[in-house]
């Protein structure tokens, strides 16, 4: 249980085909879409759900990998023999106040408990209410909204049920109904699908902040390969083909960092793939058919004159 | 402005929220001195030093956009934590989001950019081998770099802050002439209201100050603390 060095910045680029990557409750689960460019959004709690969901199943009930914010049911857990404990004496419990923490050391031996058991508040940070102070987990691993490279194009998909819901909308629709009586009571719904979009999202993790968290080097690969699959376990109707196309990261040599995170991301370029040729993104693309698929794209990445102490991995 | 600093920062989007508007956050129209604190905290900062934010200059136009998230409701309980520790049992310690879903929207602030002015005071817990000039090279020198302790945010951390440091003899950046509207209060200076000022987090409870932002020609001047402007 190495605590991570070095700070690191990654870069994920993911695909949807015909699918609703992440829903707009403001618009009625219309995919997200910035107003003003009109590309595409993937909020950084909806890529977080999905790494949380990945690691519970990966490491399903491995001591020190349980997920602290879960999706669904608890599946029955088996017993577990009792923790490494760092917290042997027993404090007593103040019936007249509310159970909080009494002062900062308590809380700080609660979030290392936390920590230490649970994957997501080591990686991502949690919120404990403590009172009148929250003691707080920042984690180490930050991520930003992921946004398409190219405005995306939403389409309303009309589909039908062949069965009603219950029997008053039978009767609704049989009355409501003149035409051939082919329809038998047939329902009406809709979903949108962005064709194609190609989204980038942005991470950072602090060395820092890992030490406080006690995020190791074995919980970065297994965050790594989280990001990686994060999609191949998300399968539903809504999503349609999602998958992780590249997954860049910089390495710095240092726990601070050896360059600007935002001189490195702008390093890997994105830009349509016409007849062969690398061409960036801008209104000279309106003319050329819509990207439809991966191929239709070209991830360059710039190694020349890599600040000193930076180190590009390539995980996907 | 002795030990005096420059950083520009900008992002996609911030929020930095109204503390009247915290359930469905509505992000004030500029940074407040407080997050900009935090972001030179982020850079550097050591219990020996306090930083004292001077001006915030907005290089962008004030513009704003609605996002809807699902969000929990609820922290972590401390009780249940500890209840959990002693019976060596991690039963009952998850939240389950499905039960405990609430859908928020945020009212944040599209491609901001702005220049933080700041110095730094000592503090009574500064050591015999601390001294300005030693904190604001380091600080200098990790600006300069990129370095930092983690990666600053404007607001939120989703919101991820890209910072650049400007040299101390450069030209503060202007905003372009096309944004120079009464908007960022060209022309007649514009009244932002109370603004949050920082977190008393010395002080019994934790209060809130604020001061009365003014936003002129693109500047707002922040009143130095502990001066009359600053309201508790």
């Amino acid at each position: 249980m190495t605590i991570i060095k070095n700070r690191y910045d990654f870069s994920v680029i993911f695909e949807v085909k015909n699918g609703n990557p992440n829903g707009d409750p403001d618009a009625g689960n219309l995919p997200r879409l910035d107003p003003e460019t009109n590309k595409g959004l993937v909020t950084d709690v909806s890529l977080k759900r999905k790494i949380r969901n990945y690691v519970d199943l990966a490491r399903q009930g491995e001591d020190g990998f349980h997920i602290y914010v879960e999706e669904g049911s608890i599946l029955n857990e088996k017993h577990r023999e009792a923790y490494k404990s760092i917290y042997t004496d027993d404090p007593k419990v103040d019936k007249a106040a509310k159970l909080n923490p009494k002062d900062d050391a308590e809380a700080k031996v609660l979030t290392g408990f936390m920590c230490a058991n649970f994957f997501d508040v080591r990686t991502f940070g949690a919120v404990m209410s403590t009172g009148i102070n929250c003691g707080q987990v920042k984690g180490p691993v930050q991520m930003s909204f992921a946004a398409s490279v190219e405005p995306i194009m939403p389409l309303e998909i009309s589909i039908t049920r062949m069965a009603a819901t219950n029997a008053a909308e039978l009767k609704q629709k049989a009355e409501g109904d003149d035409s051939a009586d082919r329809t038998d009571n047939r329902t009406m719904g809709r979903k949108y699908i962005v064709p194609y979009g190609l989204y980038v999202s942005h991470g950072f993790i602090s060395a820092k902040f890992a030490e406080r968290t006690g995020f190791s080097e074995s919980d970065l690969e297994l965050l790594f390969e989280a990001i990686a699959n994060m999609f191949e376990h998300d399968r539903s109707a809504a999503r349609g083909e999602m998958a992780t196309r590249k997954l860049i990261v910089f390495r710095h040599e240092s726990a601070l960092g050896n360059a600007p995170a935002h001189a490195l991301f702008e390093r890997v370029r994105i830009g349509r793939n016409i007849g062969g040729e690398f061409k960036p993104v801008d209104e000279r693309l309106d003319n050329y058919p819509p990207a439809r698929a991966f191929a239709d794209y070209i991830v360059e990445i710039d190694r020349d004159n890599l600040p000193d102490g930076v180190e590009i991995i390539e995980k996907l | 402005m002795a030990y005096g600093i420059r950083l520009k920062v900008w992002g996609d989007y911030a929020c930095f929220t109204r503390p009247e508007m915290k359930v469905e956050r509505v992000s004030y129209d500029v940074m407040t001195p407080s997050a900009a604190r935090g972001i030179l905290e982020a850079i550097h900062w050591k219990p020996a030093i306090r930083w004292v934010i001077d001006a915030i200059h907005v290089l962008e136009p004030i513009r704003f956009q609605s996002i809807r998230r699902n969000e929990v409701g609820h922290k972590a309980p401390a009780g249940k934590i500890k209840s959990a520790m002693k019976r060596g049992d991690l039963e009952g310690l998850n939240l389950l989001v499905d039960e405990d879903r609430q859908q928020r929207a945020a009212t944040v602030l599209v491609r901001p950019a702005y220049v933080i002015e700041a110095r730094f005071e000592m503090t009574e817990k500064a050591g015999p081998d601390d001294n300005e000039g030693k904190h604001l090279d380091t600080f200098n020198r990790r600006a300069r770099r990129g370095q930092c302790f983690n990666q600053p945010c404007l607001g939120t951390r989703e919101f991820s802050a890209a910072f650049e440091l400007i040299e101390p003899d450069d030209r503060t950046p202007q905003a372009a002439a096309e944004h120079r509207t009464a908007s960022l209060g060209f022309g007649a200076a514009r009244d932002l209201g109370f603004v949050l000022y920082d977190i008393d987090h010395g002080a019994e409870g934790r209060p809130s100050l604020f001061f009365r932002a003014l936003l002129e020609d693109g500047v707002v001047k922040v009143p130095p603390p502990n001066s009359p402007e600053v309201r508790r």
